[in-house]
This record gives C-alpha cells, structure tokens and sequence, in this order.
C-alpha cells in the first residue's frame, strides 16, 4: 500500500507545475468556467423558444401519443441546456458528470416499478371499490 | 500552501480524458474530483440528494394520478385566468416559467461577470435575480390563494379526484420553498460581492474562510437547479 501511494505520490506534478499549468492552458481553467456572455444569451434565448412551445401544446389542445412525446421532448431539452451550459456540466470532468448524472437516471427503475403498482391498484380499485352506476 | 491546493485546485493539462479519466480520477487514492472545489462538488451532491426528493414526490404524484379512479382535475382550466374578458389556460403557470427562466439568465450572467471581477455587474445581476425569485413567490403565493378561496384543501377539492391538493400543496409549496431561500442567499452574497469581499479575500463570518468569486457559481448551481425542478413539474403536474 504505502509503495503505491508513494509511486502516485511520484507520479503527482508539484504544485508549482500545477499552476504554471494552468495559466498555459488559460481561459477555461485559469480562473473557474469562464465562457463568452453570447453563449448564455442563445441558450436564454432556447429555454424561452422551449417554454414557448411547451405551452403551445397546451394551448391548442393536442392530445395522445402527440402530445406526451412534445412534452417530454421539450422538458428533456430544457433540462439539457440547463445542466450542460447554464450549470456547466458540459466543462466538468467525467468523473463528476457520471457521478451526479448517473444516479437520477436510476430512478427511471423506480419510475417503472410504481407504474406496475399503480396500474394493479387500479385495476383492484374497478373490480372492488367502482361506483355504483 | 496545502488549503489553497483543496480550495483552490487547478487542472494539471496532463490528465488523462474518456474512460481511462475516470478510471484514474475515481482509484487515484486521493480526491475523485479533480479540478472541482469541496464547495462546487458539496453542492452538486446536494443537488443529487435534493434531486431524489423531488423525485420522490413526482413519483407519488404519478402513483396517485394513475391509480385513481376518480377523474383528475383539468390543470389547463383549474390553472386559467381571465384577463380583460378573455379566458386563456395555463397563463399564470406559464408567465412564472418565464419568469424563472429569465431569472436563471441574470443568474448566468452574474456567474460570469463574477469570474472577470466586475463587482457591480456581478451585484446586480444577483439582485435582478433575486427580485424575479421573489415575484415568482408571489405569483405562486396568488395561485395558492386563488385555489384555496376556490375550495381545495389536501384532502378534498370541487373538481374531481381528492388527491389533486395533496400533490400540488406538496410539490409546489416545496419547489417555492426552494426558490425563497435561493432568494434569501441570493441577497446575502450579492452583499459580499458589492461590498467587495471577494475582491479583498475577506474572510467569511461563520466559516472564517477566504471569500472567492466561486461562491457566486456554487450559488448559481442552486439556483439553475431551482429552475431545472420547475422544468419538470411544470411538464408533469401543469402540462400533463
């Protein structure tokens, strides 16, 4: 144990190198995300058009296979450019990204699993507890 | 010298990117994140966390809409105003969308004029931030008032399946929760920002730590996440 982490140690540029390095390598890492104001401004611009067009399906009434696939295309979208440019993931190493991005898609189980239990519930709720008609 | 390399971590041009990066970030017996501050990788794992309740609640929310027998209530016109003789759906959830995307805009901005140190930009833009935070409290505060002088409670409402006001007290009080004190921190760190603490590294009065213009993208990263909620529970509860 103590030799691997002494080879890592080795391994390790010095602090001093640390920062030479990141001054040559300049924008993005010399003083946190740093990126042009423009790049902000499309993508406002994108979650505005995006939201615009979320509530237009509603507007206009489209209903079934349509309108969920509109919706949740939207939302996905919105969610993307929020994550990737708004909170700079698209920057971030992937040890950070797989981290943080990985665990909610998991809950997609949890999502398939309630499914299965709400639709037996219901089907026990017709057969034993429907309205008298 | 060892504080600043943890606060302050710079990425070494050397590392490596792809699958190796991970593997050599995650087993490198040290700090898995390399070029990210404690701050920056707390909030984003409070983020996750955070991301698991509102998970939690949506997923009730959907078990108790697809499990119901009772007719769900039609958000398009629980949610309509009529406005100068017209009656348009959805129109108040709709400007509060706007309203916070805008918001998360300013916030952008202000993180980035931030990392160029101008202070005064940087301010201000938090405080335009906040001001829009507040308004969207106070549309909600509105729609809260409206449903409630309408008649719906958690546990009962006029139109149709009772589980209706349980879901929407719960999921909407929680997000506007959120966005109250994303508001209060807003405000509290705009003043460090325009009395200049990050400009002078003024220490901190609780965490005695040298203030930096980082704060303002960790604050950023919550108030993204704020809006990124809202995302999803206007695509879930208002447009379903």
């Amino acid at each position: 144990m103590t030799n691997v982490a002494v080879h890592l140690e080795a391994q390790q540029p010095s602090l001093q190198t640390h920062a030479h390095d990141a001054i040559a390598t300049g924008a993005v890492h010399d003083k946190g995300q740093q990126h042009p104001i423009k790049l902000y401004l499309v993508v406002w611009g994108w979650l505005f058009v995006l939201s615009a067009c979320s509530y237009l399906v509603d507007y206009f009434h489209l209903q079934g296979y349509l309108r969920w696939s509109l919706i949740l295309l939207f939302m996905m979208l919105k969610a993307g450019l929020i994550v990737a440019v708004f909170m700079h993931m698209a920057w971030e190493r992937l040890a950070l990204v797989y981290a943080i991005l990985l665990p909610p898609v998991l809950v997609m189980v949890f999502v398939a699993i309630m499914v299965f239990e709400s639709d037996y519930t219901h089907l026990i709720r017709v057969l034993f507890f429907a309205p008298a008609t | 010298m060892a504080e600043t390399a943890l606060t302050n971590p710079e990425e070494s041009a050397a590392r490596a990117t792809g699958w190796q990066g991970i593997a050599d970030d995650w087993s490198s017996d040290q700090r898995a994140f390399k070029n990210v501050s404690w701050g920056k990788a707390m909030m984003w794992i409070f983020l996750l966390s955070d991301t698991f309740i509102f998970s939690c609640f949506l997923l009730s929310y959907m078990t108790a809409r697809m499990s119901t027998t009772v007719p769900w209530p039609n958000p398009s016109e629980v949610f309509a105003l009529t406005i100068g003789g017209h009656h348009i759906p959805l129109i108040l959830i709709a400007i509060m969308t706007f309203v916070l995307i805008s918001s998360s805009g300013t916030m952008a901005m202000a993180v980035n004029f931030g990392y160029r140190r101008d202070r005064t930009k940087t301010a201000v833009l938090m405080l335009v931030t906040a001001a829009l935070g507040a308004t969207f409290v106070g549309m909600q505060a509105f729609e809260w008032t409206k449903l409630i002088m309408e008649g719906v409670r958690p546990w009962e409402n006029p139109w149709g399946a009772p589980q209706f006001g349980a879901s929407f007290f719960m999921i909407t009080g929680f997000h506007g929760t959120h966005v109250t004190f994303g508001v209060i921190f807003l405000v509290a760190i705009a003043r460090k920002v325009w009395r200049g603490d990050f400009d002078v590294e003024r220490r901190g009065f609780f965490t005695s730590r040298k203030g930096q213009y980082e704060i303002v993208e960790i604050m950023g990263l919550y108030w993204h996440f704020v809006d990124l909620v809202w995302v999803f529970i206007f695509a879930f509860f208002y447009l379903w």
